[in-house]
């Protein structure tokens, strides 16, 4: 027996590392298969010296693979770990690691793309461009730090986690850990994109409505000829105070709508494109009919 | 813009073609992409502001599986360069150059399509590489792959910036005030379209009345974002404790409707 080769924290490092260009030469056929080859590389140069292990090793990881990219990390940890002790002499086939690949890829892709991309970024991106709207530096900053510092950790921290858990791991997703996770994340997203859809789905109508006469009391009965001291002083405190300074108060239909609850028709928006979506209608078709549409209602003079 | 603001617009456009396949550090978002392009053009805070605009529409666009979203990377570079080289800094000129982004966007679609057709070509590559068990061969073909996503931002820009800045403004202002209006009130609207994409993927009747919550909070206007963020992990929080003590539905739970389709899966697997 030869002495057992391990992988460092820095051949771990390295991997991680590269695990960032997971996407890079995605193709049509075998989806990131370059890619993940690419991140294992310094781990197969450590564990297999000779020739024909290394192009068994490139060869078994060339094979189809597709998930989240960050997500994919627990999943290199746990294939590290299984290489490891296959280098090591354990008879662990290339059935049982590609098993674990595609075993763990369509579920993790699960967490990760509402996780990552419908929690984490709508929220991080909502707070940067809210501030970035007003010219604030601090938005954009704020967006690439944050999101930054959540996915380098996310990925290595998995990777150590997949690494050290090895082929238990799949027993632990399974666990009530990550069904918290998921729940909670869809009830963060759900609330926060309510806010979002309140705030920042635009939709102001041009239309004015007859002005509303209003009541005796509700204006300021102005007197003819000229205003002692004592009376100016009394029309300001009446205007201060609200009322009105003619008799007649404009009325248009977005105030109507706003006392309802305002932003209730950028809601009725989402939820036709919500339902035109489960129609099968494509995003692209929607988007461009909505510019049509808001072209239309501007020459019509209606928003 | 002088010769070496283009120049470093170029390696951005680069950099954010890299990014649109990679999606790691997000410099393809526009939030980070129009800051940067403002910065080397001198117009930093107009940058900014496209950006945020940009970002807010972008914000449900995601590539899902082997779907693509749309191309948010061409967009935000182009619209950026178009917004400096037609020298309108107001928020007209930034809806103008919003409203620009998305024919974009969906041309994006198909040089992403292009590049991934031809990476099936660097797959095989890679295959014929791994049989000599070179290890060198791979790596360079997959670099080259990344090359090329940031080509196929790099080149368009290219020859954004080597049309005339006259030209550019000649178009942007022959364009009517109905058009530029209109454009403004669509781009307002088109934002449900992003959102109505994640909410389709997230809903469940369970948290549904969270949504409810948020539509109501959000009306007041002064919740800020962070507040109201802070309300909803709050929720979240208070939701999956209270879910835990009242349900008796925790752990050992072997069977097949456990509510937890991943734990389904895996169990069975």
């Amino acid at each position: 027996m030869t002495e057992k080769i391990e992988l460092t924290r820095n051949d771990r490092l390295s991997v991680a590392w590269r695990s960032q260009f997971l996407q890079g030469s995605w193709n049509y056929e075998r989806m990131q298969n370059v890619g993940w080859a690419y991140t294992l590389i310094p781990a197969i140069k450590k564990l297999y010296t000779t020739k024909e292990d290394r192009t068994a090793a490139l060869k078994r990881h060339l094979e189809f693979f597709n998930t989240h990219p960050y997500v994919a990390s627990p999943i290199i940890g746990v294939t590290l770990a299984l290489e490891e002790e296959r280098a090591n002499g354990a008879a662990i086939d290339d059935t049982a690691i590609q098993g674990v690949k595609i075993g763990m890829m369509g579920p993790l892709a699960g967490i990760g793309d509402p996780v990552f991309w419908f929690t984490v970024r709508p929220i991080l991106g909502a707070l940067g461009a809210s501030l970035a709207l007003s010219g604030n530096i601090l938005g954009p900053i704020l967006f690439f730090v944050l999101w930054n510092l959540i996915r380098m950790s996310f990925i290595w921290y998995t990777q150590e986690f997949g690494y050290r858990a090895g082929s238990a791991i799949t027993q632990d997703l399974s666990g009530g850990l990550l069904k918290d996770i998921t729940k909670g994340a869809s009830i963060l997203g759900m609330f926060i994109l309510a806010v979002l859809v309140e705030r920042w789905v635009s939709i102001k109508f041009a239309v004015s409505l007859p002005a509303k006469k209003l009541a005796e009391g509700a204006y300021i009965n102005f007197p003819n000829g000229s205003v002692t001291g004592g009376k100016l002083q009394q029309i300001l405190a009446d205007q201060a105070s609200g009322l009105s300074l003619t008799k007649m108060a404009p009325n248009t239909l977005q105030a109507n709508l706003d006392s309802l609850i305002p932003g209730l028709m950028g809601l009725l928006l989402t939820f036709l494109a919500m339902w035109l979506l489960k129609k099968k209608v494509s995003p692209i078709v929607m988007i461009i009919g909505i510019f049509i549409f808001g072209i239309l209602m501007r020459v019509l003079h209606i928003m | 813009m002088s010769i070496i603001a283009m120049v470093l617009v170029v390696i951005i456009a680069f950099f954010a073609g890299m990014e649109g396949i990679l999606d790691e550090f997000q410099i393809h978002q526009p939030l980070v992409s129009a800051t940067l392009i403002g910065l080397v053009t001198g117009h930093l805070t107009a940058g900014i502001m496209l950006g945020g605009s940009l970002q807010m529409i972008a914000l449900g666009w995601a590539n899902i599986g082997a779907a693509v979203a749309p191309d948010i990377a061409l967009a935000s570079v182009a619209s950026s360069i178009i917004m400096v080289k037609g020298g309108n800094f107001t928020s007209t000129g930034i809806g103008v150059a919003v409203a620009s982004a998305i024919p974009l966007a969906v041309a994006g679609l198909f040089l992403t399509m292009i590049v991934r057709t031809i990476a099936v070509g660097l797959t095989h590559g890679a295959d014929a590489a791994a049989k000599e068990g070179k290890y060198q061969t791979i790596e360079r073909l997959h670099l080259v792959g990344i090359l090329l996503q940031g080509l196929r931002i790099a080149i368009p820009a290219g020859l954004l910036i080597a049309i005339p800045a006259s030209a550019v403004q000649a178009a942007l202002t022959a364009m009517p005030d109905w058009l530029t209006g209109g454009m403004t009130i669509g781009g307002g609207m088109v934002v449900a379209v992003g959102y109505a994409m994640v909410i389709n993927m997230m809903a469940t009747r369970e948290v549904w009345p969270f949504f409810a919550i948020g539509f109501a909070l959000a009306a007041v206007s002064q919740l800020t974002l962070i507040a109201l963020g802070a309300i909803g992990v709050s929720l979240a929080l208070i939701y999956i404790n209270l879910s835990k003590m009242g349900g008796n539905n925790g752990g050992g739970s072997n069977g097949g409707n456990s509510g937890d389709p991943v734990g389904d899966i895996l169990n069975q697997y």
